[in-house]
């Protein structure tokens, strides 16, 4: 394999795949209503996205995604909830042109934080910035001390919870447990009818592939084999002279940043925001997507997402009872069966055959797939 | 916060709200204690703690309605039957999950988090298939309600006392198990070394098995003790379970002394505050303390000194 390329034959044939079935395959066979539930489980995609680098990759286990996810969101949604309580659009209220939950709760004017998601290139700026330097705070004071494991992962679910605590309690500035809804127009673009759900679609479907570039280029840079060279033996690393809290850090940063936009793409494409993806279980339930696609494979966690979303989505509309079971066993399955998710399956069992259908391959692109696998396989 | 009150009322408030959180900080330890020796002990993340500490409490709230209906003139007496049952219940249900999930998981710490976050949807369902997801609340007999008085403005629940007393009686028990008794001593032999543990006769799987079903027992006492401050519902335990990791983590994981200290420190903080702000607030600021003190001391209150 050669090392600086940052995409490998077998890998570009499942970008095609994957891009195939996104942008060609799914807006033609289903209605506006489906595509657009598609666009809600593909923000997903780009947290699970994120966790391949830092979970699969990284070896952190962040419980703590729907933090950055909230937080991209929240600044996406600030920016249209603005934009939707102008004066005119508000004139029914006692102070016309603040949002609507600030107004039911008795606040007269626009706190300061609100002030500056006027405009759309500071929110944009927001979207990457906020979570990215919050997961740098974080990763910096936890890293640097050497905090890993099972203990980096409680102290991000904690924070998951006080984030969730603090934006039900402070009903006024951020919308209470209601979240932020109403959301109508970008710069007087209105994201509600059929043809802007589309096209809003396919702005995520570009922005979920260019996150995918940059992680196969961090998986294939020097960088990514560092990573998982420190995940396998973090002290050895250490002595070869490498600052493994900096690339924890780096990596954590970037998981936040893709679940920020992953966030960001929520707000636009469902229309509202609220702190029920914030908390414990989102988080967790994040987690479950990157595992089940396999947590080692890029194009798996897109895929370990959508089969997820569907699941929950056709068994909660039909057996609602039977979906926490389904989901708990779902966990139990991919940590004691299948470490590897679908990505294993298909490496162990469909890989081969295709490779035997197909026949006279070079020896070296079989090997290349081999290596990639071998190389990714858990530590213990 | 504090300009409304004068000194003598001060004084009464942070008594009574000491007091009051004495139940919480009971619950905590419990629940800590629990999690202390499956976490610190065995290295096992078991996200499905707060739901064995739900069956325990649906034990108790099954017990209380069977003395109920058969024997109303044992009632007074039920919550000591209760609690032997809930531990019982718990800990065979923590037995059985060790033996079917856990024990396949000790050197993947991280997926014993997923594979128990698992088990804890599964338990949650469970209960709202058998219990209904409405949330039911236990009836103590008449000699725990109301409350000693100490001086006109200090009143103490007599529950709180009770349940107090008994949480330090259940920390003494499990203090001797682990640290004189000869089982102990296997526990801790088996955490710090599991293979010379084996090759010196030691029966680690057996005692790994009963680790754990301890540690799922207390939980189970644990829910006994909650169901005098909350109504128990199919997902109470989830809301527990990130504050007993933080107060397990803030004491320092191996040490039952630290347990203690940090689920007093952090329930009577939360409690004190809870009177002066709004409850989601004293929430929020006991919580980012504790995150804030463990970003500047990440070994806890109480760190063991090993050697790595």
């Amino acid at each position: 394999m050669t090392a600086n390329r940052f995409v490998n034959r077998s890998e570009l044939i499942g970008i095609l795949v994957l891009a195939a079935f996104l942008v060609v395959i799914l807006p033609l066979c289903l209605d506006v209503f489906r595509l657009n539930l598609v666009a809600k489980y593909l923000t997903y995609a780009f947290v699970a996205l994120g966790l391949v680098i830092c979970w699969g990759y990284g070896g952190i286990l962040s419980l703590g995604q729907g933090v950055f996810f909230g937080l991209g969101g929240y600044c996406m949604a600030m920016f249209l909830k603005l934009e939707a309580s102008s004066v005119e659009n508000t004139k029914i209220q006692s102070t016309p042109g603040i949002p609507d939950f600030m107004d039911w709760n008795q606040i007269t004017s626009l706190p300061y934080f609100w002030r500056p998601f006027h405009s759309l290139t500071f929110t944009i700026a927001a979207i990457i910035l906020v979570p990215g330097i919050f997961a740098l705070i974080i990763g910096a004071a936890m890293f640097k001390r050497r905090v890993g494991g099972t203990y980096f992962a409680i102290i991000t679910q904690a924070v998951a919870a006080i984030l969730t605590i603090l934006i039900v309690g402070q009903q006024g500035y951020t919308g209470g447990i209601n979240g932020m809804t109403d959301l109508r127009t970008l710069k007087g673009w209105d994201i509600r009818p059929d043809h802007a759900k589309i096209v809003l679609y396919f702005f995520e479907v570009g922005c979920l592939f260019a996150c995918i570039f940059i992680a196969q280029f961090i998986r294939h840079s020097k960088l990514g084999r560092i990573l998982i060279a420190m995940r396998d033996k973090e002290d050895r690393v250490r002595f070869s002279g490498y600052s493994v809290a900096n690339f924890k850090i780096f990596a954590f940063t970037v998981a936040a940043v893709f679940s920020a936009i992953g966030g960001a793409m929520f707000a636009l494409n469902v229309g509202f925001m609220s702190p029920s993806f914030v908390g414990i279980v989102p988080s967790i339930e994040m987690v479950i997507y990157t595992a089940v696609g396999g947590r080692l494979s890029i194009l798996g966690a897109v895929y370990g997402t959508l089969l997820v979303n569907f699941a929950k989505t056709s068994l909660s509309e039909s057996f609602p009872e039977l979906w926490l079971f389904g989901l708990g066993g779902l966990f139990i399955a991919v940590v004691l069966a299948f470490p590897d998710g679908i990505a294993g399956i298909w490496a162990d069992y469909v890989q081969p055959r295709i490779d035997r259908l197909v026949g006279s391959r070079k020896p070296g692109w079989v090997a290349s797939i081999d290596s990639s696998v071998a190389d990714g396989a858990p530590a213990e | 916060m504090f300009g409304d009150y004068s000194i003598g009322d001060l004084g009464s408030i942070f008594v009574m709200q000491g007091f009051a959180g004495l139940i919480l900080f009971s619950v905590y330890v419990l629940m800590a204690l629990g999690l202390a020796i499956i976490f610190g002990q065995m290295g096992v993340i078991n996200m499905a703690h707060g739901e064995f500490m739900i069956l325990g409490a649906y034990v108790t709230w099954m017990t209380s309605n069977f003395f109920q209906a058969y024997l109303p003139g044992l009632f007074a007496g039920y919550f000591f039957l209760a609690m032997i049952l809930a531990f019982i219940v718990s800990g065979a249900l923590g037995m059985l999950v060790e033996w079917a999930l856990i024990r396949h998981l000790y050197k993947r710490p991280l997926d014993t988090l997923l594979a128990t976050w698992g088990l804890s949807l599964i338990l949650q369902q469970a209960y709202r298939s058998i219990f209904g997801a409405r949330e039911v609340g236990v009836e103590l007999p008449q000699w725990m309600l109301g409350s000693l008085n100490l001086s006109d403005s200090i009143q103490i629940p007599i529950n709180g006392i009770f349940v107090m007393t008994l949480t330090l009686l259940i920390t003494a028990v499990v203090g001797y198990l682990m640290y004189k008794s000869r089982w102990g001593r296997q526990v801790r032999a088996v955490v710090q070394n599991r293979i010379m543990a084996g090759a010196v006769g030691i029966n680690t799987e057996k005692v790994d098995r009963y680790t754990f079903g301890l540690g799922c027992g207390i939980a189970g006492i644990a829910g006994s003790a909650f169901t005098m401050i909350g109504s128990t519902g199919p997902t109470s335990g989830q809301l527990y379970i990130v504050d007993t990791f933080l107060v397990v983590v803030f004491g320092g994981a191996a040490s039952l002394l630290g347990t203690i200290a940090s689920a007093f420190s952090i329930s009577q903080t939360q409690s004190t505050l809870e009177f002066f702000l709004s409850g989601s607030m004293a929430k929020v600021i006991t919580l980012l303390a504790v995150v804030g003190i463990l970003m500047l001391r990440p070994q806890g209150l109480f760190a063991l000194k090993v050697r790595k």
